[in-house]
């Protein structure tokens, strides 16, 4: 009888081995650089595709296995959500403020890297990176759809979710996160894996995510919660690619290190500026919240960032150019963002408030340098105005710095009381930027950024208005305009959180819930 | 010396992965935040798929962790039976 040998299992190695690099040929009807015309022109040598390898070594099949596994947990925790009256039991509808800023301006950034990574997936040669470039592709795609799936309950019974889509392509916030990717996506696909894989990915994203994904657990939010965790099950791979990608093109040729150090410069600071929001939303959005905006930069920006920065200085690479200045800023920027919105709610798709008194003691405690001196003083003349029954709302349209797209509210490293402006002349017109890291990027490339789509001067050039409205009728009222061109149902998204529809109906669903 | 660090969900399915990571790495300090612990060491971290068998009895692909994983630090190795982060290769 014939003994059954077990058949052997191939190593992760083999296996990987076999099932990317056996993907790619060479093309005979068309010559090599017509199929992948974009892969010289941004001055990237690459001698050997084949040494991109992704150390995870997933592969398709595997890919497929472990993506489904986390789909059907997400979505049998959705259900249970719906089914339970989940919007019920979560910290206070203020809370939610963070969810909408999260659906309107990044949910929106998930679907352009989808078609960001498929197109480096198109354009790059060698299968390793190609099939990596596939699967976040795909990842993208996924988180997309989760995160409108899983934010979508609060639609039925909050403001501020109904049209995010619609808000994105014209909210004058929103162009902060929309032109940051579309800058990345309008790159060549060295560029873009830079700036989204190794940049955004790599070194910032943990920012986002982390304290974001803990937040939503502590305020409970268990939809929110529960996508969280399945994207950010995703991400590890992201930033590996983020991290691989960058070895690869150093270790391919020397002269993609001042290439790549320009990107690394312009893409951290990039990245760094849309966080602005994530500062706010964690110091000031979370009823409960998990840590401070400064102590998250310092665990994921400072130290993360610092061990790798030393690492990558064997290639010639240096930390990026702003990192000294975002470290100052850590003091800073949450604060001087929400008090900007703080008054410019009347233009945007949620509430904002003066935090409580314990808020408040909360964050002078995890602000001791900065807090008490500069931003309570303020805060607590909003309280007061707001309690006289004069809020202050600010209907002027802000400066805007003409890269980063945020109005110029940035103070002067070291000097707080001080805001920072900078500017360029290009071709006899001048353009403002709110520090020297913005205006380092529009020098560099300013064809590139004279041709940015600025909501203020969009506004004022009369192209936020509804057709067929007349700006020269008697009475015109040029706000009410824009926020109709906007689609904001006035009076139920924008405004203060006091005296809102949602927290009126979060307080008698919630009493309701306590009784028959 | 840099540190390199794990972060994972704080569920049933990683409590061996996690178990097995302070195990076999002496110098780990765990931190836990709501819904998630996060682990640092020095230099070097590594999980092995033996030390994870060890403690639920079966068999264990060391894949399974993307199911668990929230974001890492470092350079990854990873095949059959060890999967390692480190700074400088």
């Amino acid at each position: 009888m014939d003994t059954r040998l077990e058949k052997k299992k191939l190593s992760l190695r083999e296996r990987y081995h076999l099932m990317t690099r056996g993907l790619g040929w060479e093309p005979t009807y068309q010559p090599a650089d017509k199929v992948f015309p974009f892969t010289t022109y941004e001055g990237i040598k690459i001698h050997d595709w084949d040494k991109f390898e992704d150390p995870f070594r997933l592969t398709m099949d595997a890919y497929w296995k472990y993506q489904g596994e986390k789909e059907k947990k997400l979505y049998a925790v959705i259900d249970a959500f719906a089914q339970n009256n989940g919007f019920l039991n979560i910290s206070d509808a203020r809370y939610l403020n963070a969810i909408k800023i999260f659906i309107q301006g990044v949910t929106p950034l998930e679907y352009y890297a989808h078609r960001g990574f498929a197109f480096a997936g198109r354009h790059f040669r060698g299968e390793g990176l190609r099939v990596a470039c596939q699967m976040q592709s795909l990842d993208e795609l996924r988180h997309t759809q989760t995160e409108i799936h899983a934010i979508s309950p609060y639609n039925r019974f909050f403001n501020g979710f109904h049209h995010p889509r619609h808000w994105f392509d014209r909210m004058w916030y929103l162009s902060v996160p929309k032109s940051f990717f579309e800058d990345a996506n309008t790159g060549g696909p060295f560029e873009f894996l830079t700036a989204i894989s190794f940049s955004f990915e790599y070194v910032l994203t943990n920012l986002l995510f982390l304290p974001f994904m803990s937040g939503a657990a502590y305020n409970g939010d268990l939809s929110t919660v529960t996508f969280g965790f399945s994207a950010q099950s995703d991400e590890s791979r992201h930033m590996t690619l983020g991290i691989e990608c960058i070895k690869f093109m150093l270790e391919q040729d020397e002269a993609n290190v001042p290439i790549v150090q320009h990107w690394i410069d312009k893409w951290f600071w990039r990245g760094y500026r849309v966080l602005t929001l994530v500062g706010m939303m964690m110091d000031y959005m979370l009823p409960k919240r998990v840590m401070s905006w400064r102590e998250a930069w310092e665990i994921y920006g400072e130290q993360n960032g610092g061990a790798l920065f030393n690492d990558l200085a064997r290639y010639g690479i240096r930390e990026p150019a702003g990192f000294r200045d975002a470290i100052d800023g850590k003091d800073h920027i949450s604060h001087q963002a929400w008090l900007t919105f703080y008054t410019y709610n009347p233009l945007a798709a949620f509430h904002t408030w003066v935090p409580t008194d314990a808020e408040l003691d909360w964050l002078s405690a995890k602000y001791p340098e900065s807090f008490d001196k500069y931003y309570r003083p303020r805060l607590l003349y909003l309280r007061e105005q707001e309690k006289a029954g004069k809020p202050v709302a600010n209907k002027n349209l802000p400066l805007l710095c003409n890269v980063c797209q945020i109005p110029m509210f940035f103070t002067e490293p070291g000097n707080p009381r001080m805001i920072c402006y900078r500017e360029s002349v290009y071709e006899g017109e001048r353009y403002h930027f709110c520090s020297d890291h913005c205006k380092a990027i529009f020098d560099h490339e300013p064809e590139k950024y004279v041709q940015s789509w600025l909501p203020v001067q969009q506004i004022l050039q009369g192209n936020c208005f509804k057709p067929g409205t007349d700006p020269t009728a008697p009475g015109f009222d040029p706000v009410a305009a824009v926020l109709d061109y906007y689609e904001l149902n006035v009076g139920r998204d924008n405004f203060w959180y006091e005296g809102s529809e949602d927290q009126r109906n979060f307080a008698a669903w919630r009493a309701a819930a306590q009784n028959n | 010396m840099s540190d390199v660090f794990i972060a994972l969900q704080d569920t049933d399915e990683a409590r061996p992965i996690i178990e097995a990571i302070l195990a076999d790495n002496p110098k780990a300090r765990l931190t836990h935040s709501p819904a998630m612990v996060k682990i640092d060491v020095p230099q070097r971290l590594v999980i092995r798929r033996r030390s994870i068998e060890e403690i639920t009895g079966l068999p264990f692909d060391l894949q399974r962790i993307h199911v668990s994983l929230i974001s890492l630090s470092g350079h990854i190795e990873e095949d059959d039976d060890e999967f390692v982060l480190s700074w400088k290769r």
